[in-house]
């Protein structure tokens, strides 16, 4: 170890060597550089400080944060590229890879030693291997279970039955005369207002698009009095909400990814990627006014699943 | 007795010490029970290759750094927890709404915690910069074939480690609850729930029930801080162990071989810049964190189901899959009393599917193709390998154009185009661009190849003519700017004396080796 330590002149590396450093031969400009970074940021990390205990605005102490930790930083590399030897200093590499002796010795550790323990107890090892592979199959399935509840039907049904009150958002009932020709309202099933499911699932959109009985398509004769129709809210693509209404061309526009759909022929997709109509709600007008639901939807709302019958 | 000499004067002292003194002492005491000291030195020793290319996998690990710390700091003011309360905090125009927990305590740190704001803002942009870093990284492993063998099991880690960031990045993006990210996690939803056979169990697992469930924003809390920065953290030691112990790559050059490692030692000329870039990483994520707002939730508002927000845009790093979902057709599979959903499975699961299992094949259909077998030490230049080159840019291209395409919205609106007119535009783009940008930047390699000098400036030729008269075209030299003096590389010394405390008289420097 200790002649490693006798200092051995290299002739390559005299003073005017470039692998010393850049900077070597008038050291001096560049350390007053360096200095004058390291005292900035200095001041700034003090300011820093200071800002924090008086609970100065974010962006003062961001401000002072910022500047001092770029100004002590650049300080540094400036150190380290300017006034240390610079190189280039090489290194030689090991092999990775060992002998084949070496390679040959692991293999016929694994295979010999290894494979003859096994050989000879085939019926112990098949039956610990069965064990373990048991196990990891039971204990696959009460933790993947345990995650959450099973589908079942809950993405078939929203809570709009047969009667329901449309609601708004404040739980009050749409009445016949509360909206305007081209109004739209989001509604929910009564009850269902202020639910977290409701919001997420039952959002309807109820649109006034005449004062006559409105027939969207074929077979909904019935679904628009006075004017009155109602579609699911969450767009069949991804389900965002369904939440513009372009007035002028009847047309209900998800922001998400700019599906849209034609209000006045049963929601059917008319631009963008969303796949089926918007499901429509039958509604009636019932003796007091109230706009009300005659029954659910007639199909899942919201985006498409592989359990979902085509309708 | 008497030849044990107690020290007394500080000199004798100094001297019992050994001549490195406390730090020679300690190195002793760990070597004894450690048996550090000779990696140790190696370590020091290690080399560092200087090429700018090298520092953008130091800005994403800075960048994670920075993640970490601030992230911390985060978790000791935020709730993650959907019950509802009356927010009656200093965001006044909030006062008196019902809001989730997880909005209420992150409007908190927004405005009532004392650096709280500055704190989620750089945690933000530090994220940005970490995926945007990993991308860049990549792109400089991908085109100077830094993947090539032995180091396959790297860039299958790093790729990983891509993934993960950008499933953190989402996960985190979600846990403030506002309007925004409570959109993203619906689409999330969907996208689960668009996987054919188990797709509806799929998601009601992963969420825990039907959307939007009480479950969620806890789940993605423990994942986003504990369970995704822990595999992070290993694939991260992993990826720099690997790095050691295959030592890094270099570019071809003067005294470098496949052999060895040319440039900076770690100790102290790397650890010296390297520790001074962390500071600048640090530094420029709290300037942006002081000056550019991001992610202003207390404006969106709490996510409510029923709400929508317009031009809603995700991070950058999942604009590549918005874009691809607004542009895809509406194909959907509906028979046999069953729904494919294929105008959401094709974009948002096959498509990514398919990108990054190519990435993570590419080392071995490159091996597989060029049938080369060998050891790369030695890096290509993007040129060299033509083919390379022109399919990493056809992709990058193709991912650029879907991450054009993820604001349809906002290019019909500013250029006041029909959004009919810009969809079908991205269509068209997204297919044949990188069938564009492969033959052009194939040409542009070959023609590379065949440039003498490139990278410099033209020199004139002189031209004489002879007494016989006879032309002469003699070349003048390159400029003297435009030559780059490679130096030979020597061995790492121990210590340099670059500046003695006396003038050296010979004019030679001693060095210990």
């Amino acid at each position: 170890m200790s002649e490693h330590r006798t200092p051995v002149a290299i002739g390559e590396l005299s003073e005017n060597d470039p692998h010393l450093q850049p900077a070597a031969k008038n050291p001096q400009t560049v350390e007053g550089v360096i200095a004058g970074t390291f005292v900035l940021g200095l001041l700034c990390v003090a300011g820093f400080g200071a800002s924090y205990w008086v609970n100065a605005k974010p962006w003062i102490l961001g401000a002072t944060m910022g500047f001092g930790l770029f100004f002590l930083g650049i300080g540094l590399v400036a150190w380290g590229k300017y006034l240390m030897p610079r190189g280039p200093f090489v290194e030689e590499r090991h092999e990775l890879a060992t002998s084949q002796a070496d390679r040959d010795a692991m293999a016929a550790a694994i295979i010999e030693r290894g494979g003859g323990v096994v050989k000879r107890r085939k019926m112990l090892a098949g039956l610990l291997g069965g064990g373990l592979g048991v196990f990891s199959l039971v204990a696959l399935f009460p933790v993947i279970r345990s995650l959450g509840p099973l589908p079942k039907g809950t993405l078939f049904h929203t809570d709009w039955k047969k009667g329901s009150y449309a609601v708004d958002q404040t739980g009050r009932r749409v009445n016949v005369g509360d909206l305007a020709v081209g109004s739209i309202v989001t509604v929910f099933p009564e009850g269902a207002e202020n639910t977290d499911r409701g919001q997420a699932v039952d959002q309807t959109v109820l649109i006034r698009v005449s004062n006559e009985n409105y027939t969207t398509q074929k077979g909904r004769e019935s679904w628009g009095p006075k004017g009155y129709i109602a579609y699911s809210k969450l767009c069949t693509h991804l389900g965002c909400p369904v939440g513009l209404y372009e007035q002028e061309l009847q047309l209900l526009v998800c922001p998400c990814h700019q599906s849209m759909f034609n209000v006045t022929n049963g929601a059917i997709p008319e631009f963008g990627p969303a796949p089926r109509p918007l499901p429509q709600l039958p509604l009636y007008i019932d003796a007091e006014g109230n706009i009300r639901a005659q029954n659910g939807y007639d199909q899942p709302v919201g985006p498409g699943f592989w359990e979902r019958h085509n309708v | 007795m008497s030849d044990v000499t107690v020290p007394t004067t500080k000199r004798a002292k100094k001297a019992a010490e050994g001549p490195y003194g406390k730090i020679g002492q300690a190195i002793n005491e760990l070597d004894d029970r450690l048996g550090v000291a000779k990696g140790g030195r190696t370590f020091m020793d290690k080399i560092f290759p200087d090429h700018w290319s090298f520092m953008l996998g130091e800005i994403a690990l800075y960048s994670f750094v920075i993640l970490l710390v601030t992230g911390i700091y985060l978790t000791f003011y935020y709730v993650p927890s959907v019950a509802h309360v009356i927010y009656h905090g200093s965001y006044k125009p909030l006062d008196g709404q019902s809001v989730t927990q997880a909005f209420a305590s992150t409007v908190n740190i927004s405005f009532a915690v004392r650096g709280g704001l500055l704190m989620r803002q750089m945690h933000h942009w530090a994220c940005d910069i970490f995926v945007g870093s990993i991308v860049v990284h990549m792109a400089r492993v991908f085109f100077t074939g830094a993947f090539r063998k032995p180091r396959e099991l790297n860039w299958t880690i790093g790729l990983t480690l891509m993934i993960l960031a950008i499933g953190n990045g989402f996960l985190g993006y979600s846990l403030p609850d506002d309007l925004v990210s409570g959109t993203g996690i619906r689409i999330a939803y969907s996208i689960m729930e668009s996987i054919p056979l188990v797709g509806t169990y799929l998601a009601f697992f992963v969420f825990g029930g039907n959307f939007p469930g009480t479950a969620t924003i806890p789940r993605f809390f423990i994942l986003h801080v504990l369970i995704l920065p822990l595999v992070i953290i290993g694939l991260v030691t992993a990826h720099l162990f690997l790095l050691v112990r295959q030592k890094h790559t270099q570019f071809p050059g003067e005294g470098k071989t496949e052999k060895n490692v040319v440039g900076t030692p770690m100790f102290p000329v790397f650890m010296a810049k390297t520790t001074g870039f962390l500071f600048i990483v640090g530094g420029v994520t709290a300037l942006l964190g002081a000056f550019a707002q991001i992610n202003p939730i207390w404006q969106f508002g709490p996510y409510d189901a029923a709400r929508i927000s317009y031009a809603v845009q995700p991070d950058f790093y999942m604009g590549f899959l918005d874009g691809a979902l607004r542009i895809w057709p509406s194909w959907s599979f509906a028979s046999f009393g069953h729904t494919i959903p294929f105008e959401v499975f094709v974009p948002a699961v096959i498509l990514p599917g398919i990108i990054f299992n190519i990435a993570y094949v590419w080392p071995m259909l490159e091996r597989k193709f060029t049938h080369d077998n060998e050891i790369h030490n030695l890096l290509d230049r993007p040129s060299q390998r033509p083919k390379r080159t022109a399919a990493g840019v056809a992709v990058l291209v193709f991912i650029s154009m879907l991450f054009i395409a993820s604001s349809t919205d906002l290019i019909a609106n500013f250029f006041h185009l029909s959004l009919n007119y810009v969809l079908w535009a991205m269509r068209f783009l997204v297919i044949v661009t990188p069938f564009i940008a492969y033959p052009i930047t194939y040409k542009i390699c070959k023609e590379l190849q065949g440039v003498k000098g490139g990278g410099k400036r033209k020199t004139p030729n002189v031209v004489t003519r002879t007494v016989e008269g006879e032309y002469l075209a003699t070349p003048t030299p390159s400029y003297s700017e435009d030559v780059m003096e490679e130096l030979h590389p020597t061995p790492v010394p121990i210590f340099i004396e670059a500046e003695p405390d006396e003038p050296v008289e010979s004019g030679v420097r001693t060095v210990d080796r």
